[in-house]
């Protein structure tokens, strides 16, 4: 998605060319387009177009993709926050759809 | 009719509980043993684009528990899951109501469903669809290949509005709660302790609160890519800083409260603005968590600043007499 684009430098996506097999998996699953097939592996042509949801660390059958998976949620972090605290876990009930 | 007013009730949160569907399999059109067989969640709102969608194409549903949330967001729960998933297949008898051993996945499950899986689990191997339900009927004449921007999901300005009201709902006890600051803090001094006074000091500052709500959730997702900034909470405090000017040059009597309301809807603008991440697409956990720390304390002074200049100013009014 050319015309949206979010922070750069920050997500968490990591990849090993050597323990990709090139299945293509990854190319399937990323909403952002951000693997291509060069060569018969992987490679990552857009790392600041992820936004960490998964999809790729979870259907990659070797293991060389790792992402911490999450929602980019203000909502949720801050009730991930807030709930640490033990008093005001108990005041602010979770709002949101995310959390 | 009836159906549209309800679909706006659902997006609303309004008895959200009672639009699921019961999972199982379900046949869509005159299918047969040679047919596609889609995977889905069990909200109701999707079960019925894909039965629109899929008018002319006869083919079975398999509807999985996601406890009435969409693919995507249930995907992010896990409960669309490789495993959820191969227990309907199971518990459905699919296996003998088709001949073949492939069921459509839809893409945005992928976060919570690994396809390589499911064949050992279920004896279905799983192949995932678009991400749009409407391209599906391409996808399965195409023999079962999706092309690159079928993959690809979009954020056109119907979607951006039609997930603020999301946020409206979300927002709903952070507003309730507002009100009743303003009038506390209005009757503290701004007010000038007359009836009359706190009324209408009480209904400026929540007039603030309520721009900033406006032209978070509504007008920055309008102008979303227009900014120069790529924080939601830095689209917000410009957005926000504009709108507090038009409000500042319309109602403000005198100067100090000019720029407290000013201050006041910046704040509130990035506030709402940053809350709008979780309605989009394409914002990461480790990009909000990112600018949340950087902007909240930026919201926060911006917000004492508007206050104290609001009180201080009202307070100094009553000391000169």
């Amino acid at each position: 998605m050319k015309k949206f684009r979010y922070l750069e430098n920050t997500v968490t996506l990591c990849y090993n060319e050597n323990m990709c097999i090139g299945c293509g998996n990854c190319v399937i699953v990323c909403p952002h387009r951000v693997f291509s097939i060069e060569n018969g592996k992987a490679a990552v042509m857009d790392h600041d177009g992820c936004m960490e949801c998964g999809a790729c660390s979870l259907n990659c059958p070797s293991e060389a993709l790792f992402v911490r998976p999450g929602v980019g949620c203000a909502q949720a972090i801050l009730h991930g926050w807030i709930s640490k605290v033990p008093f005001l876990g108990r005041i602010f009930s979770p709002d949101s759809c995310c959390s | 009719m009836r159906d549209k007013a309800a679909n706006l009730g659902v997006r609303l949160g309004i008895n959200r509980d009672h639009y699921r569907i019961p999972p199982g399999l379900y046949a869509l059109g005159d299918p047969d043993g040679n047919s596609p067989v889609l995977a889905t969640c069990n909200y109701k709102l999707t079960f019925d684009i894909v039965r629109r969608e899929m008018k002319i194409h006869s083919c079975w549903i398999l509807v999985v528990e996601t406890y009435g949330i969409n693919v995507w967001c249930a995907a992010g729960k896990k409960s669309f899951s490789t495993e959820e998933t191969a227990r309907r297949v199971k518990e459905s008898g699919l296996s003998k109501v088709v001949n073949h051993r492939t069921i459509i996945i839809p893409q945005l499950a992928a976060p919570s469903v690994a396809g390589h899986k499911l064949k050992g689990l279920c004896g279905f191997k799983g192949v995932f669809g678009p991400v749009r339900v409407r391209d599906l009927p391409e996808f399965i004449d195409n023999g079962m290949k999706a092309t690159p921007e079928m993959r690809e999901v979009d954020f056109p300005l119907s979607k951006r509005l039609d997930v603020a009201m999301v946020e409206v709902m979300g927002a709903r006890k952070f507003m309730a709660w507002s009100v009743l600051i303003c009038f506390v803090l209005a009757a503290l001094g701004p007010g000038g302790f007359a009836l009359h006074g706190i009324v209408w000091s009480g209904l400026g500052a929540f007039g603030v609160v309520a721009s900033g709500f406006i032209t978070g959730t509504f007008i920055v997702p309008l102008i979303l890519h227009l900014f120069p900034a790529r924080a939601f909470a830095a689209k917000g405090l410009m957005a926000g800083s504009a709108a507090g000017l038009i409000l500042a040059i319309t109602f403000a009597r005198n100067l100090p409260e000019g720029l407290s309301a000013m201050a006041g809807t910046a704040a509130m603008t990035s506030w709402f603005a940053m809350h709008y991440t979780g309605s989009t697409p394409f914002t990461s956990l480790s990009g909000v968590d990112r600018e949340m720390k950087i902007y909240m304390p930026v919201q926060g002074l911006l917000i004492a600043a508007a206050v104290l200049t609001w009180m201080g100013w009202a307070w100094l009014g009553i000391i000169r007499g």
